[in-house]
């Protein structure tokens, strides 16, 4: 908080106070600006590749590159702690989730499912729309354009975490009422006991079932009966098979 | 911040639009006469990676067949609004005289986070559930409830 340095405070200094070169003729480039042009330009970037990538793996991928650079943003705005949280929780939890599904559920013609032209220039036309609405509106503020002041952010860890537990120690912002803020440990325990439901309910949703009648992809990987091959075929006509020979004949309705 | 005549060719050679006669015509002048690499950032230009965020989220979730890519979109969503709290939170980027969110904002994001993780690991279960059910992630095969 003071002029004291402290271990956790040197990341957020070191990044928000790149030294100026002592060259008069560079001095004047703010490199807080050009590394955050850098991890904008990242983030949206990958972020619009994810729209455009047509296969589910790539997709995956550059959901990656873009939720790094956005961390890489939050330590730019002095957001110590909520970047290393994105890091950990996002790239490290959530996206290996999503590749996990990515992997259990690519199979050769499910990985790529094209949507048609005419819903690629809708959705590109709602979104160009949707965009320049945000975009006016972000701009219009006054409040909003304005550029920093540069004031040094403290680090944030231990503050979020006694707000946690329901005590503020951080300095309010300028012009805030010191009194009437309030701390989060009712959101804290609720957020609690809803990931503690998340985990039962996933782990339910997704457990291996002893079931009477077999799984489609089950009856599609193996050679069954014509009878329920003629159904699943029915149900799902365009689905083909790895599965040489059994397969087809039970995607065809089965002609033993 | 603009004396240096070297950095100005530099690094922004050709982003300088005439500042006097743009912002009447295009609301957008402003942005287009900063000089990316010499001006401080400010909390509208995380508002704009926001928004684009948010849009291609948007747009992910409304145009992917792939129950995945519709998952991936709903991802980018909630990055998109995290980028705004964390923004508005930031005494850095806070303009003069502008109010900020102070930790708020971050703890917001943080919950955002943590409820995108829950989000994600029931949205997965229930896709798997379905692949199981139906041999494929397809979301316009999943119509059993139309009635």
């Amino acid at each position: 908080m003071t002029g004291t340095i402290r271990m956790d405070s040197i990341f957020t200094s070191v990044l928000l106070h790149l030294p100026a070169p002592t060259a008069p003729v560079v001095a004047a480039v703010d490199w807080h600006s050009v590394l955050f042009l850098l991890f904008a330009g990242l983030a949206c970037g990958f972020a619009i590749a994810v729209v455009a990538a047509e296969n589910v793996v790539r997709m995956a991928l550059y959901l990656v590159f873009s939720l790094a650079a956005t961390a890489g943003l939050f330590f730019l705005a002095g957001a110590d702690f909520l970047g290393a949280m994105q890091l950990m929780i996002y790239v490290g939890g959530t996206l290996v989730l999503l590749v996990f599904g990515v992997m259990l559920t690519a199979q050769a013609p499910l990985v790529s499912i094209k949507p048609s032209a005419s819903d690629r220039a809708l959705a590109g036309i709602a979104g160009a729309a949707l965009l320049a609405v945000l975009l006016a509106a972000a701009v219009s503020v006054d409040a909003w354009r304005k550029p920093g002041v540069g004031e040094i952010p403290s680090p944030t860890a231990t503050p979020l975490g006694m707000a946690l537990v329901g005590v503020r120690v951080d300095d309010p912002p300028a012009g805030a009422p010191l009194t009437g803020r309030s701390g989060y440990m009712l959101p804290f325990e609720i957020v609690s006991v809803h990931l503690l439901v998340v985990l039962v309910g996933a782990a339910y949703l997704a457990r291996a079932k002893r079931r009477k009648t077999p799984r489609a992809i089950d009856v599609l990987a193996s050679s069954d009966p014509p009878s329920q091959g003629a159904v699943l075929a029915a149900a799902v006509p365009a689905v083909r098979t790895t599965s040489g020979a059994g397969g087809k004949s039970a995607l065809l309705g089965g002609g033993h | 911040m603009g004396e240096s005549i070297l950095s100005g060719t530099v690094f922004a050679a050709g982003i300088s639009v005439g500042p006097a006669i743009l912002p009447g015509i295009f609301p957008l002048a402003p942005l287009l006469a900063f000089n990316p690499f010499t001006e401080p950032v400010g909390v509208i230009h995380y508002m704009i990676v926001g928004a684009v965020m948010f849009t291609a989220g948007v747009v992910c979730m409304a145009l992917k067949r792939n129950a995945l890519g519709v998952l991936m979109g709903i991802e980018l969503v909630l990055n998109g609004a995290n980028i705004n709290f964390i923004a508005f939170s930031s005494p850095y980027l806070r303009g003069d005289g502008a109010p900020t969110l102070g930790l708020d904002g971050q703890l917001i994001a943080l919950f955002v986070i943590l409820l995108a993780a829950a989000e994600a690991a029931v949205a997965l279960a229930i896709t798997l559930n379905f692949y199981n059910n139906h041999a494929t992630v397809d979301i316009d095969r999943a119509d059993d409830l139309k009635g």
